[in-house]
């Protein structure tokens, strides 16, 4: 077992996919020199400029050359630097990345991974702080997936780069530093499944990168109270696990979802609404979305931490839902 | 004119001459199609400017790739895709190139190195790039031929999929067939400096215009940038200058256009000017008649056929989308 960050455990995902297969590059700005946060340390060293490429300040140019890579039959992993910035290449991504297979009938396909590190972090205010993760998930062709832990970063992204369509992959920047063991072999992960993060029958707590670890703090302050609740991180949010949230739900009647993002139009509605459909007659108490309000993200820290979904916000609707 | 070049090679134009009629019957079959609602969607003809399919992608290798775009049916043909699949593709029929998914503005033949038609303005030139950047990481010998209007040359991606090709010295012959329209805008009128040649040599690309109507112009200078590129010397940049002489699309009368000027610009026809040099040379009337009366009968053919094609079969609706997940769920009540 090896103590791995969730930033290594991304570097460590890439370095054995480029090992494994020669296809797999990766290009973005400042590459050769590590990357924005240190995601890319060290692998020109291993792997040559070429496969570890530098790129201007394009992106419509990195994501949109990365469409036609993939299209003649490499796998790129584009770095975006910041989840805002992928919004210079909406076009090569909704347009282009994600219609290819569907609109030349299958001819080809676009292996493609976008990492598009989100999230509230270290006052980054309004452009470099952003949760889009919904944007994405209402596009049909894209597969999204937020990891909550460095192992599912290291699994997770293991199974983006050998998905053959394109993946959004949206690391928290808030989660790089944390921590866990993990073994010298860890194959793929299964992308569209959930992790039971606890198991409990009086409620269940929804939620996807780091507004997982809140899930959880809350879900501790209730069980000394005696209240036991199941809390379901999504890992992937399209497709997603209905099956784990749907069976959950059945058994506690209660169903708090937690986001990061802007609450309004978020995927937390998704959530909410596919459970009031399949479980309208058993649920014990309205389903409850927390996420944050429609404002642009302010850089002062108070107000910044207002937006935040913090664990006894969700707490106190698991208590309300009672 | 050709005639007046010194390496007039007369068997080589008439093919060329037969190879330009083939585009201009596959098109106006189409329009008629579409006046009689079998053609679903917008067509956008490229009559006139059959000059640079013939000449750019004619002189392209079938291993090249090839990216085109809304207006691309000549490329594609030239590129060697079938023109029945073409004909069922434009009606939404399966057994056309996308199975009926597509239609003329994403149309793409992967086999045989059609990489796409595009239905944004521009966004084929980054898409351009990557394919050659996976041509450049694979070390395979061939190029990748990005063909767009003159309209693109003022998106975003002209400058940062130029520039990309630039610093990464990739395979890619950027050619810009500029038919002096933008829709329905003349674009001069929207394009700043000098023009699209001076734009890609300022990002460091060497550019050469031509005039877009000389078959054999265009297909001599597309054959010495396709061998400058695979020596290694980098992307290279082809200006053709030609004119749109229909509409934007084929429902557009262009009637922002006077008619004295669009029959000044017909007498400047590259099918009329290839069959012009030819006769000077002595080939027969009846031969040149005879390539359009073969184009013709093969695109009539292709349209039978295609009319005749049933529609996609129910499934195809949801094939394709993406490997997991299913379309499905979300779009019904539990």
């Amino acid at each position: 077992m090896v103590k791995t960050s969730y930033m290594e455990a991304g570097k460590r995902a890439l370095a054995e996919e480029m090992r494994r297969d020669p296809t797999v590059w990766a290009v973005g700005e400042d590459l050769g020199r590590g990357g924005v946060f240190g995601q890319y340390a060290g692998m020109v060293e291993e792997f040559g400029p070429l496969r570890i490429s530098d790129a201007p300040i394009s992106e419509a140019a990195i994501l949109g050359s990365a469409v036609g890579a993939a299209l003649a039959g490499t796998r790129p992993v584009v770095e975006m630097r910041f989840a805002d910035f992928a919004l210079c290449a909406v076009d090569e991504l909704v347009n282009q990345a994600a219609k290819a297979r569907y609109m030349f009938g299958g001819q080809g396909g676009v292996p493609l991974v976008v990492r598009e590190p989100m999230g509230m972090w270290r006052s980054s205010a309004a452009q470099h702080s952003q949760s889009l993760e919904a944007w994405y998930v209402h596009i049909p062709g894209l597969t999204v997936v937020a990891p909550a832990t460095p192992g599912d970063n290291l699994r997770l992204l293991k199974a983006a780069i050998r998905s053959d369509d394109p993946v959004v992959y949206m690391e928290h920047k808030d989660l790089w530093g944390i921590e866990e063991e993990l073994g010298e072999d860890e194959p793929p992960g299964a992308l569209g499944s959930a992790r039971i993060v606890r198991e409990g029958d009086d409620a269940t707590v929804v939620s996807w990168s780091a507004m997982v670890r809140n899930a959880a703090a809350a879900a501790e302050q209730l069980a000394e109270e005696g209240v036991s609740v199941e809390v379901i991180d999504l890992r992937t949010l399209w497709p997603w696990d209905r099956g784990a949230v749907l069976e959950s739900v059945r058994r506690t009647g209660r169903l708090v979802v937690a986001q990061e993002a802007v609450s309004v139009g978020g995927f937390g509605a998704e959530v909410a609404a596919t459970v009031s459909e399949a479980h309208f007659g058993n649920l014990k108490a309205p389903v409850k979305r927390l996420g944050a309000p429609r404002i642009p993200i302010p850089y002062a820290k108070p107000l910044e931490d207002m937006l935040r979904v913090g664990p006894d916000a969700i707490a106190d609707a698991v208590r309300a839902q009672l | 004119m050709s005639g007046s070049r010194p390496n007039l090679d007369l068997e080589r134009l008439a093919d060329r001459h037969r190879r330009m009629h083939r585009i201009r019957a596959f098109e106006e079959q189409a329009v008629a199609a579409l006046q009689e609602g079998l053609v679903l969607g917008a067509i956008h003809p490229s009559i006139g400017q059959e000059a640079c399919a013939v000449g750019a992608v004619g002189s392209l290798a079938r291993e090249d790739l090839l990216l085109s775009t809304h207006r691309g049916h000549g490329h594609t043909l030239e590129k060697g895709a079938s023109a029945v699949a073409m004909m069922r593709e434009l009606f939404g029929r399966e057994g056309g190139n996308c199975g009926g998914k597509g239609g003329s503005m994403h149309i793409a033949d992967f086999s045989v190195g059609m990489l796409g038609a595009n239905g944004v303005v521009g966004a084929n030139i980054n898409i351009a790039a990557g394919a050659a950047h996976a041509v450049r990481l694979k070390g395979e010998r061939r190029i990748v031929c990005c063909i767009f209007g003159d309209c693109a040359v003022n998106r975003g991606p002209f400058l940062e999929g130029l520039n990309w090709a630039r610093v990464f010295d990739l395979p890619v012959l950027f050619v810009c067939e500029d038919n002096a329209f933008a829709a329905t805008t003349r674009t001069e009128a929207m394009t700043g400096g000098p023009g699209p040649a001076a734009r890609a040599e300022a990002l460091g690309i060497p550019a050469r215009a031509v005039d877009g109507n000389d078959v054999d112009l265009v297909a001599e200078v597309t054959t010495e940038l396709r061998g400058r590129i695979l020596d290694g010397g980098g992307p290279q940049f082809l200006w053709a200058k030609t004119w749109r002489l229909t509409g934007h699309t084929a429902v557009d009368k262009a009637a922002y256009r006077d008619a004295g000027e669009v029959e000044e610009r017909w007498k400047d026809d590259p099918i009329a000017r290839a069959a012009e040099t030819l006769r000077a040379h002595g080939v027969a009337d009846e031969t040149l008649a005879g390539h359009r009366e073969a184009a013709v009968g093969e695109m009539q053919a292709a349209f039978e056929e295609a009319k005749a094609a049933p529609w996609p079969e129910d499934g195809a609706l949801y094939a394709d989308v993406q490997d997991i997940g299913d379309p499905r769920e979300a779009a019904f009540r539990w």
